[in-house]
């Protein structure tokens, strides 16, 4: 049972708000979303935060729930992720995990590099190019969600890639919500 | 023709459309998974509208939080509008954000960069 001292000694020190792993699907965004919900209000945070950490957080739910790549049906195991709320010097952190496969991982990244070069009148454009110019995917995506989140965000999105065997990796997004957006 | 009166959920707006006493308005949060089958529906009974509309449109669009894919949906809905203006009609879209939120202020003049169709700002 020492790991369950040891997982909540993790969470305080790392100030986790919120940990979720398993399955996603629109039903359990709609808990998450309603759970981070109150929590939120019940620390009394200031509504422009809570809207902008509310938003941050439907992008990457629905995001997990669009794009999770098959690595784990191919293992039969159930479609997992992860996404954590935490707090770092007042901050909140929204991050998600999920299986990518690897071929798709350089449009991916290419995708997420410029964004992270444009700033906040580059990221406006783009938003506007991309929404008059595109239609829904088959998977009901408008291919806004990462633009919306570092708009939002006001601040680069963090990301990475870890090696899960020679065909699928373990993506990482980060996206930080501050007071002052302008960091 | 027939009224549009869907209650809002948690992850779908309430919508209201009744060209008998002239309301047309979309209200709440819009996050649905699937907005194409959400919005379809509310696109081709817009289509049925434009083709006899009333002398003028008042469209509100009073959204708390709405996720990207709906953001292409109402664009959709609002390219409608546009539709009926250029038709020679009196359109108007009243846009809704609480007096603290910057981002749904934005949106709505984004929007409004995008369509034909004068927009009046309101607070709530």
């Amino acid at each position: 049972m020492e790991y369950v001292h040891d997982l909540h000694k993790l969470m305080v020190s790392k100030q986790l708000v919120l940990v979720y792993e398993g399955e996603f699907t629109q039903e359990i965004t709609k808990s998450v979303l309603s759970m981070a919900e109150r929590n939120l209000e019940s620390v009394g945070e200031e509504e422009g935060i809570k809207r902008k950490v509310f938003n941050v957080m439907v992008e990457c739910l629905q995001n997990i729930c669009k794009h999770t790549d098959q690595y784990e049906k191919i293992n039969h195991v159930k479609d997992s992720a992860v996404f954590i709320i935490g707090k770092e010097d007042g901050d909140y952190n929204i991050i998600s995990g999920n299986s990518i496969h690897n071929p798709h991982i350089a449009g991916l990244e290419e995708k997420l590099k410029l964004i992270n070069s444009l700033d906040k009148e580059g990221l406006k454009t783009l938003y506007k190019e991309i929404i008059s110019n595109t239609e829904l995917s088959d998977k009901g995506g408008a291919g806004l969600g990462f633009v919306d989140m570092a708009r939002k965000s006001g601040q680069k999105l963090g990301f990475s890639f870890h090696p899960i065997d020679g065909e699928y990796s373990f993506f990482v997004l980060k996206v930080k919500i501050g007071k002052d957006k302008e960091k | 023709m027939e009224i549009i009166n869907l209650e809002g959920t948690e992850d779908t707006p309430r919508v209201l459309f009744d060209p008998s006493k002239n309301i047309f308005e979309v209200s709440g949060r819009s996050l649905p998974e699937d907005c194409a089958q959400f919005y379809g529906p509310l696109l081709k009974w817009l289509d049925g509208y434009v083709a006899a509309p009333n002398p003028n449109t008042i469209f509100e669009v009073k959204l708390e939080y709405f996720n990207t894919a709906s953001s292409k949906m109402i664009l959709d809905v609002l390219s409608k509008m546009e539709t009926l203006k250029e038709a020679g009609k009196q359109v108007t879209i009243h846009w809704y954000s609480h007096d603290d939120d910057e981002d749904m202020q934005e949106a709505g003049e984004e929007f409004a960069e995008l369509v034909e169709v004068p927009f009046e700002y309101k607070v709530y």
